[in-house]
């Protein structure tokens, strides 16, 4: 596989289970600052293509290459601290804990058993928590136990989790799922922030949303990529309306 | 969290709870007791070095481990080897067939002392040991389970499964060992009779310190970020683990401090009692420390401690009387805590002295009668 400048780039990526192929012979590229959404019928192999990435599914073939690194041999938090940081779809925070707590498991500093012996809070830690916080609009909760939140509010926690972790390429696997309309914009309004400085790759579900910050968008269907394109080219596709779009 | 001080006590309200325990076994126990209810205290007091183990790995971890009686018997046992080797001097066992070696030995026709109980013979390493042995052995088994993901149901049955096969080895090798029996006839330490009353006492607050220390340690450790990943491991392991985190460290590193832990409590007991045997490795043991630990309140380390001094002065008073509904009733208390009151002791209390402020009550009445004895100090000086 030849080294690009994509900062993401699968190539013939396949991963069957007992013969069925959830993703089959996939490529796709991810540029810099790019803000991709993958969208595609349920069974369509969208999350598996998350969970290759990340490292929590294995890849049958194929090679996932992120800044020309090799990802398929690495284990789960070796890619993390590569830079791809992922959100789940049911969001997935510690109810336990209080806001902040969450978010400074997620700052990058004391990862070892001995590092995190010796963690200090220090005011770096402090400020840097303090920003993400007010970034994922959740300053006024700070204090308060995770469990406690809104569901719209857990997922924003979830993305804050990731962005302590300043990742290069952000996975987000239905980030709106659940929230309420005016949730949605402000997420619209999260993701176009974030996205300066990293590359995001998204799926989801809602049509409008997809609308409202897509660069590009990728149709997954039985695991190969039927379109690719701008939002207006992938609607006027007959294939696409077919498998998806349509119903 | 951040001074050294708020680590080990866990702030004002646990420093007040860890002032009270330590009141209780250095003073109150001490001047209210007689010698052989002490003893049976101290005795108990070295199993709840296993409990506060349990309250890192299970309460926090979620890591429940049903072979904790194997660490706590390994350090006993070594503990109990260094002793039988002291004890079998060649003057006191010079009717055996080999004088010098310990007297299961002779009986088992062993004419010399066998390469793995070489080591035993010096204290410094046989202190060593005793912290390291149990330790290893818990990095091999969670190096062998956790980087293979075992977790859950699946670690707590094979954690049973190697304890009851360490007894049975134990008991097996009745040469190397003493078998069934277990080491017995220890006399004394460096020379020292650990059987007068003296040495008892003496014995008795030397646990109690290393049970604080132990307290301190643990306590460090769950205030520390450390502390705040069990939770979150116990709870979204995947987000954990797609934090950054490299989980299986995690988890081996508090499975071998929770060893050593309850290694420390096992050799206290050889010390205190004058003997080990297997019927402290196995599963019984290792699932009547989970019922302390559950008992007392698995998230609490106060309350594991209070638990198992409950649960075991409860089970001496019961088995006086009827030996034969014991069991039976220590299940049944184990049913009901965890179905009503799934933190236990500390779970109760937490809901209702809170209520009506106990904590303060106490901490202020301490503050009082410390400012009047300093005053009387003062006075006297």
């Amino acid at each position: 596989m030849s080294n690009t400048d994509f900062v993401l780039a699968l190539e013939d990526l396949t991963v069957s289970f007992d013969g069925f192929k959830a993703v089959d012979a996939l490529t796709l590229y991810i540029d810099k600052n790019e803000l991709r959404v993958v969208i595609g019928p349920n069974g369509a192999g969208k999350t598996t293509v998350l969970d290759l990435i990340c490292g929590k599914t294995k890849s049958s073939s194929g090679s996932i290459k992120f800044k020309n690194q090799e990802l398929t041999m690495l284990s789960e938090h070796e890619i993390v601290r590569a830079g791809v940081g992922r959100k789940f779809q049911t969001p997935s925070i510690y109810e336990n804990l209080s806001v902040y707590q969450n978010l400074e498991l997620s700052y990058p500093v004391g990862r070892s058993v001995w590092g995190s012996l010796t963690f200090k809070r220090t005011a770096a830690v402090s400020e840097q928590v303090n920003k993400i916080a007010a970034e994922v609009l959740l300053t006024e909760q700070l204090h308060m136990e995770a469990a406690l939140l809104s569901h719209g509010q857990k997922q924003w926690l979830e993305i804050g989790m990731l962005l302590m972790q300043d990742p290069e390429l952000l996975m987000l696997d239905e980030p709106v799922a659940g929230m309420s309309v005016k949730e949605r914009d402000q997420t619209a309004e999260l993701l176009k922030r974030i996205c300066q400085n990293r590359s995001v790759l998204v799926i989801e579900h809602d049509m409008e949303f997809v609308k409202k910050i897509a660069h590009k968008v990728t149709v997954l269907h039985q695991g190969k990529i039927l379109a690719e394109g701008s939002m207006e080219h992938i609607q006027a596709d007959e294939k696409v309306i077919e498998v998806y779009l349509g119903h | 969290m951040n001074t050294l001080s708020d680590k080990l006590l866990g702030g004002k309200q646990g420093a007040v709870g860890l002032a009270i325990l330590a009141l209780m076994l250095f003073v109150v126990f001490p001047l209210w007791l007689d010698l052989f209810r002490l003893g049976l205290l101290g005795k108990y007091v070295t199993y709840a070095f296993v409990a506060i183990s349990l309250v890192l790995l299970w309460g926090n971890g979620g890591i429940l481990s049903l072979g904790q009686g194997m660490f706590f018997g390994l350090g006993g046992y070594c503990m109990a080897m260094f002793l039988k080797l002291e004890a079998s001097d060649p003057v006191s066992t010079k009717i055996q067939t080999t004088p010098g070696i310990p007297d299961f030995m002779d009986w088992n026709q062993l004419t010399e002392i066998p390469f793995f109980w070489q080591p035993f013979k010096s204290l410094p390493l046989t202190l060593i040991l005793v912290l390291l042995v149990p330790t290893l052995l818990a990095f091999i088994i969670g190096y062998a389970m956790f980087k293979r993901r075992v977790g859950g149901v699946y670690f707590a049955i094979i954690t049973q499964a190697i304890a009851l096969i360490l007894s049975i080895l134990i008991v097996g090798q009745q040469g190397y060992t003493g078998g069934v029996n277990g080491i017995t006839d220890l006399k004394t330490l460096l020379g020292w009779d650990i059987r007068t009353d003296s040495a008892k006492y003496i014995l008795y607050f030397t646990n109690a310190g290393l049970l604080i220390a132990c307290m301190l340690l643990a306590r460090y450790i769950l205030t520390s970020k450390f502390g705040m990943l069990l939770l979150a491991m116990r709870d979204k392991e995947e987000r954990v683990r797609f934090s950054g985190y490299d989980v299986s460290n995690f988890k081996i590193f508090i499975f071998c401090v929770a060893a050593m832990i309850s290694a420390i409590g096992g050799a206290m007991f050889t010390l205190q009692i004058g003997f080990m045997s297997p019927s402290f490795v196995g599963i019984v043991p290792s699932i009547e420390m989970v019922i302390f630990a559950a008992v007392g309140g698995r998230m609490s380390l106060i309350g594991a401690v209070y638990g198992t001094l409950l649960v075991n002065f409860g089970k001496t008073m019961f088995s006086e009387t009827f030996p034969e509904l014991w069991l039976f009733l220590m299940g049944g208390l184990f049913i009901a805590v965890v179905m009503f009151f799934p933190d236990g002791l500390a779970g109760i209390y937490e809901k209702y002295a809170k209520q009506f402020k106990v904590n303060e009550l106490v901490s202020s009445y301490l503050a009082k009668s410390g400012k009047k004895v300093a005053k009387l100090i003062g006075e006297k000086a």
